[in-house]
């Protein structure tokens, strides 16, 4: 039963969403660092009026780098990773072909209607689900045929069992869709009460019942979003670039059933001392705990993968990425854990320490392994070998330099800032106002923007070697079976 | 209802899930390697659909003839 030789892969989905992903990261990671800066320097605020605020620009940043960068890079490699792992090509169905390019265009349009809003300050204020009711259609729309095309093509698959990776995409797909549904559900003030513009709505649910709707969702676009899609990637990149089959597979089905059912449960532990029911609270901080076994259930068993094979972390940088984004996951996925406990919590929420924690995983975990399965898709994409093994090597380091000074300066901030605030004389006044800790911090604010900075070099220069890995590189006969090829 | 009746509540529900939870855990461990032990499944050949996954390589488990294959 041996498909017809004339027959590829189709990747020209895969090649537009690469573009996307490159973009994306290029302007949110810009913004970043650029309200990075402005945390250290107030004065960087006033440089464009009202557009280049903090207030205006944090939303940008945080949409930029979740549903532009990661989400095209996510649909990117899911329209590589999915016809293979199903061996089956998109060109077999001209059906799904023309879903494939819908799907892409109307991202493209949601999301740069999204950026354009943003900047003119048009959100519902509810951090991570920003974008108003016109573009929530939008996305439901592009949701939906990005839904198509998985079950479309697992329709017309030959391989029988589906890979991991494909049961973490669906997971991705279904977890997202329920979420974003279910939060996003609002009421348009102009056709309800003729209240406001046409395009301005107020959340469905009022209170203590929105802050838990919000962070059930919060959490588990972190869930569905930032770790799910991700574990997909690695589960079909590590092994596919090493030639190690995964170390164990029914470790991989018993964590994927592990982390569904207990990342649903632990969303309460953003909203710890608040309002909402103390069962709720104890459950969100119990279940994050147990959380640590699914997650490094996973990344164990990647790293694991590379038993006997540690050289290849030596000469391959792309192994690098991959292994170090795993262990970048089992920090982010250890220090949640630790965060999610009551008395920590009391410390740690509303400080510097949280972003330091986003920023193990984001930039650590989700950025190098986005990173690594572009680089593993390129020479396979465009029947080149990578432009430059140097230029990557140098990128790994000032990246991780970046991450680190990002996630130790948070940290120290962080510790400080929640001391300062708890601190009190003997008689229980409390012993500093908030200025007292804001200028504490600038010299640790400078140092985060300056990690982020090296990351964002890093990204720049990331998206030079594929540019160059496109155009110019050394033409590759036959397609590589494991590791990439790449100039020095 | 009482605080003390619902904390009473409360304690027997939460060992009962501990327990019910432990038990679908552990009995899909079992599955697992039942499933394998009788050899109606060999999970870790799974690994290979990554490894080879080139148009022309034969699928770890081809779908059953019924299904119309294209060529
Ligand atoms: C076992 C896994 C994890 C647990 C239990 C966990 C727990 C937590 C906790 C307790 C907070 C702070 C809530 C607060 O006090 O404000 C938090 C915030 C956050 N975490 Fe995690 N985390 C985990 C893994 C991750 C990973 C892997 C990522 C990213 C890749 C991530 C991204 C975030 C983000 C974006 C926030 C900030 C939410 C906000 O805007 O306030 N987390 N997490």
């Amino acid at each position: 039963m041996q498909a017809n030789h004339a027959l590829n892969y189709d990747y020209s989905v895969a090649k537009c969403f690469t573009y996307a992903t490159i973009l994306f990261g290029i302007i949110g990671m810009l913004i970043g660092v650029v309200i990075a800066y402005q945390m250290a320097f107030p004065d960087l605020n006033y440089l464009a009026g009202e557009y280049g605020t903090f207030g205006r620009l944090r939303p940008l940043h945080t949409s930029g780098v979740i549903f532009g960068f990661l989400l095209s890079g996510i649909f990117a490699t899911w329209y590589y990773v999915g016809q293979r792992v199903l061996k089956v090509s998109m060109a077999e169905s001209p059906f799904l072909m023309i879903v494939g390019r819908l799907h892409f265009w109307i991202y493209m349009i949601t999301i740069l209607a999204a950026v354009v809003t943003l900047f003119m300050g048009i959100g519902t204020s509810k951090e991570y689900a920003e974008l108003e009711w016109p573009l929530d259609i939008a996305v439901v729309v592009l949701w939906v045929l990005w839904g198509i095309s998985i079950f479309g093509l697992i329709g017309i698959r030959r391989e029988k069992t589906l890979y991991i990776s494909m049961w973490y995409y669906i997971a991705t797909f279904l977890g997202v869709a329920m979420l974003y549904l279910f939060n996003n559900m609002e009421v348009p003030t102009y056709f309800v009460a003729g209240m406001g513009k046409w395009y301005h709505s107020v959340s469905m649910y009022a209170g203590t019942n929105d802050a838990m709707v919000q962070w059930w969702y919060g959490h588990n676009a972190v869930a569905f979003v930032f770790t799910v899609p991700i574990i997909a990637m690695i589960y079909y990149f590590l092994p596919k670039e090493s030639g190690q089959p995964v170390f164990s597979y029914k470790l991989s089905l018993l964590s994927f059933w592990g982390l569904m059912f207990v990342y649903l449960w632990a969303g309460g532990h953003h909203l710890l001392y608040s309002t909402v029911p103390d069962w709720v609270q104890t459950m969100g901080s119990i279940f994050s705990i147990i959380l640590i076994l699914p997650s490094w259930g996973s990344a164990i068993n990647m790293l694991l993968t590379m038993k006997g094979q540690w050289g290849q972390l030596k000469e391959n940088p792309l192994i690098k990425f991959m292994i170090f984004a795993s262990t970048f996951y089992m920090l982010s996925t250890l220090e949640g854990p630790i965060q999610a406990i009551k008395s920590v919590n009391a410390l740690a929420h509303f400080t510097d320490w949280i972003p330091g924690h986003v920023h193990d995983g984001t930039l650590g975990w989700v950025g190098f392994m986005t990173m690594a399965a572009l680089y593993h898709m390129a020479p396979r994409m465009y029947k080149r070998e990578l432009y430059s093994k140097k230029l990557m090597e140098s990128q790994f380091w000032i990246q991780t330099t970046g991450i680190v000074m990002y996630f130790s300066s948070m940290w120290i901030a962080g510790i400080t800032q929640g001391m300062m605030w708890r601190a009190t004389d003997q008689y229980g006044n409390l012993a500093y106002s908030f200025i007292d800790t804001v200028t504490v911090l600038i010299p640790y604010y400078a140092l985060r923007a300056t990690g982020g900075l090296l990351y964002l070099i890093g990204f720049f220069m990331f998206a030079y070697n594929l540019y160059k890995t496109m155009t110019v590189s050394k033409a590759i006969e036959r397609e590589p079976q494991n590791a990439s090829p790449m100039a020095a | 209802m009482n605080m003390e009746t619902i904390r009473e509540l409360q304690a027997y529900g939460y060992i009962f899930f501990t327990i019910f939870l432990a038990v679908i855990l552990y009995s899909y461990l079992y599955h697992l390697y039942k499933a394998e032990k009788k050899g109606t499944r060999n999970y870790e050949q799974y690994s290979n659909i990554a490894l080879h996954d080139n148009l022309d390589d034969a699928p770890v488990e081809s779908r059953t003839p019924s299904n119309k294959e294209k060529e």
